[in-house]
């Protein structure tokens, strides 16, 4: 029938950060996209959502800071799978972060970082266009 | 090392892989189960059922606490809905249960139900036989809301338990037929609320007036808990043991649930398959699309179109 595999993505808020608003209404853009989301919550340690996200077979982590722990957390997650062998789940962040610090990020193997403003369209339209339901 | 030796082995990359490649259809997934099928039936299954906003995750939660202390590994299989516009889904009663993800014992898994042509029985029962030969002790079903395809599920289920809150007077009736042929265990939930004697009242005159129907002579007790402050989940899991020793401690009453399940089974696995081969090539060969057209321009009626669809895939369709 529909040969097409289904897109499965995890949405995470690593860190001591408490405000889920934005990972949310992420996760909700993705659903309506056709996506399979699979929301953690808050308060992630980087091995529990890395642990969580080989138990869900994910495509994609997004990963939601606002509280500046991110040159941390990010990589971290970032190392954890690469230590898994799971290196082929991509890895994108959104949030607030210091101007300087997002070539850092992506130079740590996050694949891209959306920072608030971005049209959710433009949040779609790119994991439609850089992941890839697993072969 | 094949996947199947993986995963019997406990190989969690490769047992979450498999699931993904059962819910995506994928026919290799069915060879693999095939090798997998001689290490399954050790593992105990639990079906939780129950309206949306019961605390059916709250519980399951809790239950992996109480599975754990008394040194049972556990895999849950956690069921969303797919939504039926955009086809995605929120898997979010992971939530509840990540305090277990650094867990090595636990393996939790959240399932879409996804597209309307069926699948969710049969995908989710496949995972549990995926659970089951990666050698988990005791697996949980968490289905969504009560329905039809929930009941099927919970038939796989060696003990199923029904979550109902206080205040649903009403539902209980709507849920009646049925219930009872599928409840192991009845938990009231949130019993802190008002209207929990009320609940558990109605509860028990309705499964008292309906004891011929007893499933294997076993009379399901009625439990109060308040799953979020883990009061009553203790017992929750004794009386589970109560049940599965029921069962077991007559030959009779064992094959008897062996069969049913078996049965069940392979029932929905052959409808499942049916819906499957036959929708995919209608869809495939176009034809699907011609009949509807056919249909829209009035050329023939739903009865006829259907009727030969079927004559020309079954011998006996025309009957």
């Amino acid at each position: 029938m529909n040969k097409k595999r289904r897109l499965r993505v995890l949405v995470a808020k690593p860190g001591l950060d408490g405000h889920d608003r934005g990972a949310r209404i992420i996760a909700r853009a993705y659903r309506d996209a056709g996506f399979e989301v699979v929301y953690t919550g808050l308060h992630q340690t980087p091995e529990e959502i890395v642990q969580a996200a080989i138990q869900e077979d994910v495509d994609m982590i997004g990963l939601s800071s606002l509280a500046g722990a991110h040159m941390y957390l990010f990589p971290r997650v970032v190392e954890l799978l690469k230590e898994r062998g799971a290196h082929d789940i991509v890895v994108c962040g959104g949030g607030i972060f210091p101007e300087e610090d997002i070539p850092k990020l992506k130079k740590a193997g996050i694949k891209e970082i959306f920072t608030p403003g971005t049209p959710l369209t433009e949040v779609v339209a790119w994991v439609e266009q850089n992941v890839e339901a697993r072969r | 090392m094949s996947i199947a030796e993986k995963i019997v082995a406990g190989d969690i990359r490769a047992a979450a892989r498999l699931i993904r490649d059962i819910d995506d259809m994928l026919p290799e997934a069915r060879e693999t189960l095939k090798d997998l099928y001689p290490f399954t039936g050790k593992a105990y299954v639990v079906g939780i059922t129950g309206a949306p906003g019961v605390g059916k995750s709250t519980l399951v939660d809790q239950l992996i606490t109480h599975l754990r202390k008394a040194g049972k590994t556990v895999g849950v299989l956690a069921v969303d809905p797919t939504s039926p516009f955009s086809g995605g889904a929120i898997l979010g009663d992971r939530v509840r249960m990540q305090r277990h993800s650094m867990d090595e014992g636990v393996f939790i898994r959240s399932m879409a139900t996804r597209g309307a042509f069926g699948g969710l029985t049969q995908s989710t029962r496949s995972a549990i036989d995926v659970l089951d030969a990666m050698g988990k002790d005791c697996i949980l079903v968490e289905t969504v809301g009560v329905g039809q395809d929930e009941i099927d599920i919970v038939q796989s289920a060696d003990t199923t338990l029904i979550v109902l809150v206080p205040g649903m007077g009403d539902d209980i009736q709507a849920l009646k037929a049925g219930i009872l042929e599928v409840g192991d265990l009845f938990i009231v939930n949130k019993a802190d609320r008002e209207g929990v004697d009320r609940t558990v009242n109605d509860l028990r005159l309705m499964i008292e007036m309906d004891e011929k129907r007893y499933k294997n002579g076993w009379k399901p007790p009625i439990l109060t808990v308040q799953a979020v402050f883990d009061k009553g989940v203790k017992e929750i899991i004794d009386e589970i043991e109560k049940h599965a020793a029921h069962v077991r401690s007559s030959s009779e009453r064992r094959s008897k649930a062996r069969y049913e399940k078996v049965r069940n089974g392979l029932s929905e696995m052959i409808k499942d398959r049916i819906i499957h081969e036959v929708l995919s090539d209608l869809v495939e060969s176009g034809e699907f699309e011609t009949s509807l057209q056919l249909v829209l321009d009035k050329k023939i009626d739903p009865y006829t179109a259907c009727d030969n669809i079927i004559s020309k895939r079954f011998r006996h369709g025309n009957k």
